[in-house]
């Protein structure tokens, strides 16, 4: 995998990126979310996204990057190469929880795709992964049909508020990579075009069938930046909060 | 609703709402109006029986099992969940507990009323005996 080390570093900087973000922001969401069960289980499936991120992170240093503490906790704001959705603060548990069924959609079909790699270890954790991921997803789907074809109004308007404000960050997950072509060609990773089309297949009848109009393509502009470090103004607090602890002292053990 | 008789309960915060004292039969909640309780069984290995280990909120079934299963299964293992709706299941009334009184007293009922050791113990040392006169009594 030598000879496609930077393709490969990229693709991997993205998926921990994403990871780090939507688990932390996610949460923020424990000992706030509406009910004891369902805090729970958010905050569980939080805890998971940090476990696939510290995963990805070792898959770097293992490729002479440094320690994932380090990775996660001392790198700045345009160094950071999640998509623009995973940032965005929730003050509405209607946006967290849209946003949970747009990525975790898209993140169960990447793995899928993933399982397949050239790069081995991708493909283990791929495989290792893929039930925790098959649990996101019915978690994120239950709640988009609870609030939708078996919600009331107020819930229907505000998850459809939800989608229509955040589906041109959706869209931004499947920027395109100048390492597209190079990871697709040599196996690792058909590549972030195949996935927005897999992702649009997927996601279109489930929100449908779930109740909600879904926004028109040729209508939206995707939200693009993230990959290249381009972020939007809600990452610099969330690192700066979020590395708090780490900066007091960075050679604590823990 | 009738106000002229109202509920007097010990606690005087139950007592000044003025809840009636008769009331309407209690007709049950309707599906997905408001969060109902669910009994959750574990079953900890395929084949192995499903254990009853508590009970959860949740507005319907399908959200019972979402929430059931990082309740009761994000620790231990598991390859199974059951979970029932707790109206749904049918139990003897606590009145009826002098059903099952008098059930400690027969333990010619339990297995463990049988001496059933001792004798294991008084065969096996019969046949050790046997065993060492045999060897004796060979040339």
């Amino acid at each position: 995998m030598i000879e496609h080390r930077h393709a490969l570093e990229d693709l991997l900087f993205r998926m921990a990126d994403d990871a780090l973000i939507y688990g932390h922001r996610n949460s923020e969401w424990t000992g706030l979310a509406p009910i004891l069960e369902e805090d729970i289980a958010f905050s569980s499936i939080a805890q998971d996204k940090l476990g696939h991120a510290l995963a990805l992170y070792r898959m770097l240093a293992d490729m002479g990057h440094a320690q994932p503490d380090t990775l996660a906790f001392t790198r700045n704001e345009r160094e950071f190469r999640c998509c623009q959705l995973v940032e965005l603060p929730t003050q509405d548990y209607a946006v967290a929880l849209m946003r949970h069924a747009l990525f975790d959609i898209a993140e169960q079909i990447r793995y899928e795709m993933l399982e397949s790699s050239a790069f081995r270890p991708l493909a283990e954790l791929a495989r290792k992964v893929r039930g925790e991921i098959k649990y996101h997803v019915f978690h994120a789907t239950s709640w988009l049909r609870m609030l939708g074809s078996n919600g009331t109004d107020e819930s229907r308007a505000r998850m459809q508020a939800a989608l229509d404000m955040l589906f041109p960050y959706a869209l931004g997950i499947f920027e395109p990579s100048r390492y597209d072509e190079e990871l697709s060609t040599s196996g690792i990773f058909p590549g972030e075009a195949e996935l927005q089309h897999r992702w649009l297949d997927e996601i279109v009848p489930v929100l449908e069938n779930s109740g909600y109009r879904v926004p028109s393509l040729d209508a939206v502009e995707p939200v693009y930046g993230g990959r290249s470090g381009y972020h939007s103004e809600h990452l610099g607090p969330l690192l700066d909060e979020m590395t708090a602890v780490f900066r007091l002292d960075p050679d604590a053990e823990w | 609703m009738s106000r002229t008789v109202t509920l007097q309960s010990l606690d005087p915060r139950v007592s000044r709402l003025e809840i009636a004292a008769e009331q309407e039969p209690f007709e049950g909640v309707p599906e997905g109006s408001h969060l109902q309780t669910f009994e959750v069984f574990h079953q900890a290995k395929s084949g192995a029986r499903h254990i009853h280990v508590g009970s959860i909120h949740a507005p319907n079934a399908e959200m019972a099992m979402v929430f059931a299963k990082e309740q009761y299964a994000r620790r231990s293992q598991c390859v199974n969940l059951w979970v029932v709706k707790s109206s749904e299941i049918i139990a003897f009334s606590p009145d009826d507990a002098d059903l099952f009184a008098t059930t400690p007293d027969k333990d010619y009922r339990d297995a463990s009323g049988y001496k059933v050791m001792q004798k294991i113990l008084a065969w096996k040392q019969r046949l050790q005996q046997e065993q060492s006169q045999s060897q004796q009594s060979q040339p």
